[in-house]
């Protein structure tokens, strides 16, 4: 083995800058904030933030000119990273979150005196590894990515270290997380074994349809690795604590961007490397998804911490987005099942940020992170009051927020796929799209219809910075609503479900 | 396609007039609440207008075809377009949603209820408006789902905040069993959508092709669709969120609520359920008759019951809708008109009768039937309004509930081909007895409020003389067009059958009616 590697020739592979603009970007970015950090003196680290947030922005822009480029799906390193319209929409989703979350941290970090250099280094990273993971098409780099974006939010959770929730949240989130990177290891080392290859596509080939018990296992552990990750019940019970500990913008981070790189991952596995698996992974998705959103669901009725109940809704959102790939697996549905997917992880991101961007706006005056303490919101603050019905209503799925085109693409994949089970997990899905009504409409009730409960109704004091999230936000959240063929556009991503064709 | 007229814009005008007027409210400062409700009756009344030239310009030779017909892509993945129209069907609900609002919009001048903030008032009654008149003209299903659901969270903060001392299990519940009728109707769509070809949601379309789905999955889709709407009509056993729905909902709320949400699921029995699949409509007739005149008879009942004048009110709209669904559920074209008219009818007499209570409560500060008497000797105006009203809803020929109410008992003697004969006569002999009932609950009522001396309590010189006036210049206002339509329409009901009587044609083309 060793011989052979020796022996041949070395030929540098081919580089497409354009392609890989956006990480190069972010790794310049990384630099000069590691960079700039040393130098600067303590009373001048908030120039770190906008570094931060530009860095983003003009890792964005590549994006945008590789959209709208038609040279059509770029392939780098013997296909194993691949630039096409999933990893393009993916990758613009998790910069422009990545920016939404920047502008939620800015004063938080700098108020607290949080070592705003490291955070805005490991936030970085962390987005730099999503970006990555869009691309990635060989185990070893999906591994890499995933790693890449894990270990910098572990030390995030953790970061208000003398608060031991924190320091539990980060433990919990670090032990579970290395636990499933564990077993998902085992899950990709059996499969190159089998396969005597790491590079997805040579591995959906070799698989094929053919699933003796040592394959279905492989496969198998490899899924159960990512729903760690997406927290996927009975994988879940670190978010809670973990979401509740962490400071509010890493949450924030959390929820969004590094639940959608789960997704990213488990799709790309799917669609990529087992899409003739599907007697395996369809029941292991539809058995998840269903548990997820309802016990998701069920736990979120009884908290009485926003935080916490913002943890499970997550926790069942993540059931909804399992949805379609319950079924992804049956002729014709794969496409719309990807559409599903992707739409419900934009629409998701846009909205979740704005909600967290108002519980910090709330929480900055009332000193609270308990759900009564927005009792009577509306009657002093009515603009935060209905931005936030506008998130919630969003979450629940009501027309014309966002939100319900999101659960409305995830039924409609269901429903083309025509079997029974899939019409079950219909059922289940509209009935527990109106239990989550009972956790989003209380908040509501809190906000419409409570009393003040301290009597204190001086106005909430917006910081420009929130002020610029909730405005990106809620309006992503409407216009996603009103229009989403604008920007579902992106969505006609027939590059990774052609998967299913070959 | 058929494009009549080239005033197509005037549709979606009228729709989303009243959200301009949500945006210019949102500039305005909250203190100023005259300049608040100027603008927003200025927003109805501008919205009204574009209504009143759409009935203008509106073809009625041509009635039963789809006019101001407009069509654009909107979502082009899913095959969603924006496609609205209107035909003598909607016509007449368009634009009742158009006068309720005003009407409503300019009784709320000086009744806006506890704990007040007329800017969210105004602008939550604007935004449903945009919510009822869009479900009525919409012509694609997703459209049509995304109108029907815009209804919800106004409805739903209007009842949990202005309402009454239980509002906030009385929202809720509201919602709850909405969402959930919702979450089926939607499954129930896309099912639709799929074994049609998966090519459009255009409701023609579907018509099209509906037909040949199998008998099994019609059943199927059509009881999703049932669920989602007999919620909303409200049909016995979905009925129980009426009640206190309307109990504890403001005035305003309670009369937008019985005037038109609740027709919202009958028009969707009427335009989407019925014509689409007309196979799984028939197997399903003689059930929904069935649960109709169940509904008639239990409401009745449940009138007969009440304490209350408002609840009492309620549960009589779960009998008049009861008739309403009676005569749906024949099929013909005579039940289908009926239908329509006591849609309309239903609209104007209940929505009347819940401003009266409305102004009882404010007067007495009660809505306790055993507490209050001789209001004819108080406020004869009010008193004999609420008379008038009785009489109207307990179908006095003359006035315009006869002409909901009656056609639709008759119809029950002849259903569709196809239809049992004998189940539905049983129906019509048990609809007629509840009539009966209608007569007695709705006179009891008014002799026990109306006759007799005045309660002591309430009696002069008790402390309440300040409240207890008659009938004052802004109830005259909103009362007026109301009472006088629905004499207009009792006298000479053609002036809507006409309008109806093509589209429920269309309509029912499949059934031979």
């Amino acid at each position: 083995m060793l011989s052979t590697i020796a022996t041949a020739a070395w030929s540098s592979p081919t580089i497409d800058y354009h392609a890989l603009a956006p990480e190069m970007i972010l790794g310049l970015g990384i630099v000069l904030l590691l960079l700039l950090d040393l130098f600067l003196s303590d009373a001048r680290k908030w120039l770190l933030t906008p570094v931060a947030s530009f860095t983003l922005l003009g890792a964005f822009i590549p994006v945008l000119t590789l959209a709208l480029n038609d040279a059509g799906t770029r392939q780098m390193f013997d296909g194993r990273y691949v630039i096409d319209d999933f990893s393009l929409v993916m990758k613009g989703m998790f910069l422009l979150a990545g920016y939404v979350v920047v502008l939620l941290a800015a004063d938080y970090i700098r108020e607290g005196d949080y070592y705003q250099g490291e955070f805005w280094f490991l936030m970085l990273s962390s987005i730099m590894g999503m970006v990555m993971m869009a691309s990635s098409r060989d185990l070893i780099s999906i591994f890499v990515s995933l790693e890449f974006l894990s270990i910098p939010a572990y030390m995030l959770a953790a970061w208000r270290k003398r608060d031991s929730r924190s320091n539990e949240a980060g433990i919990k989130y670090y032990l579970l997380g290395v636990f499933a990177s564990a077993i998902m290891l085992y899950g990709m080392s059996l499969l190159y074994g089998i396969t005597n290859s790491t590079k997805l596509t040579e591995i959906g080939a070799s698989l094929g349809s053919n699933l003796s018990s040592i394959r279905a296992l492989a496969v198998f552990f490899v899924v159960i690795g990512f729903a760690f990750k997406i927290s996927a019940v009975p994988f879940h019970t670190w978010a809670p604590d973990t979401y509740q500990g962490a400071p509010t913008p890493v949450t924030a981070f959390l929820s969004v961007a590094s639940k959608a790189a789960g997704f990213v991952a488990l799709v790309t596995v799917v669609y990529v490397g087992f899409p003739g698996s599907h007697a395996v992974w369809q029941p292991v998705f539809w058995i998840l998804s269903a548990a997820t959103m309802t016990l998701g669901n069920v736990m979120a009725l009884k908290q009485t911490s926003i935080v916490r109940m913002l943890a499970y809704s997550s926790i069942a959102q993540g059931g909804f987005i399992l949805m379609p790939l319950a079924v992804a697996g049956e002729t014709g549905v794969a496409e719309s099942a990807l559409r599903a997917v992707v739409t419900y992880l934009i629409v998701y991101a846009a909205t979740n940020l704005g909600v967290f961007a108002v519980v910090m706006v709330v929480a900055r005056k009332t000193r609270s992170g308990e759900i009564s303490s927005y009792g009577g919101l509306f009657s002093y603050a009515p603009g935060i009051a209905t931005l936030m019905t506008i998130f919630m209503a969003s979450l629940a799925g009501i027309p014309p927020f966002g939100g319900w085109f999101g659960k409305f693409a995830a039924f409609q994949s269901l429903v083309s796929a025509g079997t029974t089970w899939a019409y079950v997990l219909a059922i289940i899905g509209g009935v527990n799209s109106v239990v989550a009504f009972g956790y989003y409409g209380s908040i509501l009730r809190e906000m419409w219809m409570r009393p003040v409960p301290d009597g204190d109704t001086s106005p909430v004091p917006v910081k420009s910075s929130l002020a610029v999230a909730l405005g990106i936000t809620s309006l992503a959240t409407l216009l996603l609503g009103v229009l989403p063929g604008l920007v579902i556009h992106f969505g006609d991503i027939a590059g990774l479900a052609g998967a299913f064709g070959r | 396609m058929e494009v009549i007229s080239n005033h197509n814009w005037a549709l979606t005008v009228g729709t989303f007039l009243p959200l301009v007027g949500v945006l210019i409210m949102l500039f305005i400062p909250k203190a100023e609440e005259a300049l608040i409700k100027s603008v927003a009756i200025a927003t109805a009344i501008a919205t009204l207008a574009v209504g009143i030239y759409t009935m203008v310009q509106f073809d009625f030779g041509n009635a039963g075809a789809m006019q101001f017909v407009a069509k654009h892509d909107w979502i082009s993945v899913i095959k969603s377009s924006y496609y609205i129209g209107i035909d003598g069907i909607s016509l007449p609900l368009y634009l009742l949603s158009m006068v309720i609002t005003v009407l409503v919009m300019i009784y709320s001048w000086d009744h806006v209820p506890s704990p007040g903030n007329p800017k969210a008032f105004f602008s939550l009654m604007l935004i449903l408006q945009t919510g009822m008149a869009g479900t009525f003209i919409a012509r694609d299903l997703i459209l049509f789902f995304v109108f029907f659901e815009l209804v919800l969270l106004p409805m739903y903060f209007m009842i949990g905040v202005w309402g009454g001392e239980n509002r906030q299990y009385a929202s809720l519940k509201f919602f709850l069993y909405t969402m959930f009728g919702s979450a089926l109707m939607l499954v129930a769509f896309l099912a639709l959508f799929f074994k049609t070809g998966a090519e459009s949601f255009s409701i023609p379309f579907l018509i099209e092709q509906g037909v040949n789905i199998s008998r099994t999955t019609q059943i199927w889709i059509f009881a999703g669709m049932f669920v989602g709407f007999a919620v909303k009509v409200p049909m016995f056993p979905f009925h129980t969120w009426l009640p206190d729905a309307h109990t504890q909902a403001p005035t305003q709320g309670s009369v937008i609520l019985a005037a038109v949400l609740l027709k919202l699921g009958t028009y969707g029995f009427v335009r989407i359920a019925i014509p689409v699949l007309p196979e799984a409509a028939r197997a399903w007739a003689p059930y929904i008759g069935g649960l109709a005149v169940i509904g008639i008879i239990y409401g009745s009942l449940g009138c007969l019951a009440q304490t209350d004048m408002k609840r009492l009110i309620a549960f009589s709209s779960v009998a008049h809708m009861g008739f309403v669904m009676l005569g749906i559920s024949t099929l013909t074209s005579f039940g289908m008109n009926a239908a329509m008219f006591g849609m309309v009818a239903h609209g104007l007499i209940t929505g009347m009768l819940f401003f009266v209570a409305g102004s009882v409560k404010e007067r007495y500060h009660t809505l306790e039937i055993k507490r209050i008497s001789g209001m004819l000797l108080q406020m004869p105006k009010l008193g004999w309004i609420l008379g008038f009203c009785a009489m109207a809803s307990l179908g006095l020929p003359g006035l315009a509930g006869f002409w909901g109410e009656f056609p639709a008992i008759l119809s029950a003697y002849q259903p569709a081909p196809g239809l049992s004969v004998n189940v539905f006569r049983t129906y019509m002999v048990i609809a007629a007895i509840g009539t009966v009932f209608a007569a007695a609950y709705l006179l009891w009522l008014f002799q026990r409020i109306a006759f007799g001396e005045p309660a002591a309590e309430f009696a002069a010189g008790h402390g309440h003389d300040e409240d207890i006036h008659d009938v004052n210049k802004f109830e005259w206002i909103a009362w007026t067009p109301l009472l006088i339509a629905i004499v207009v329409f009792g006298v000479y009901p053609q002036l809507m059958f006409k309008v109806l009587d093509p589209a429920v044609g269309v309509t029912l083309k499949a059934f031979g009616g």
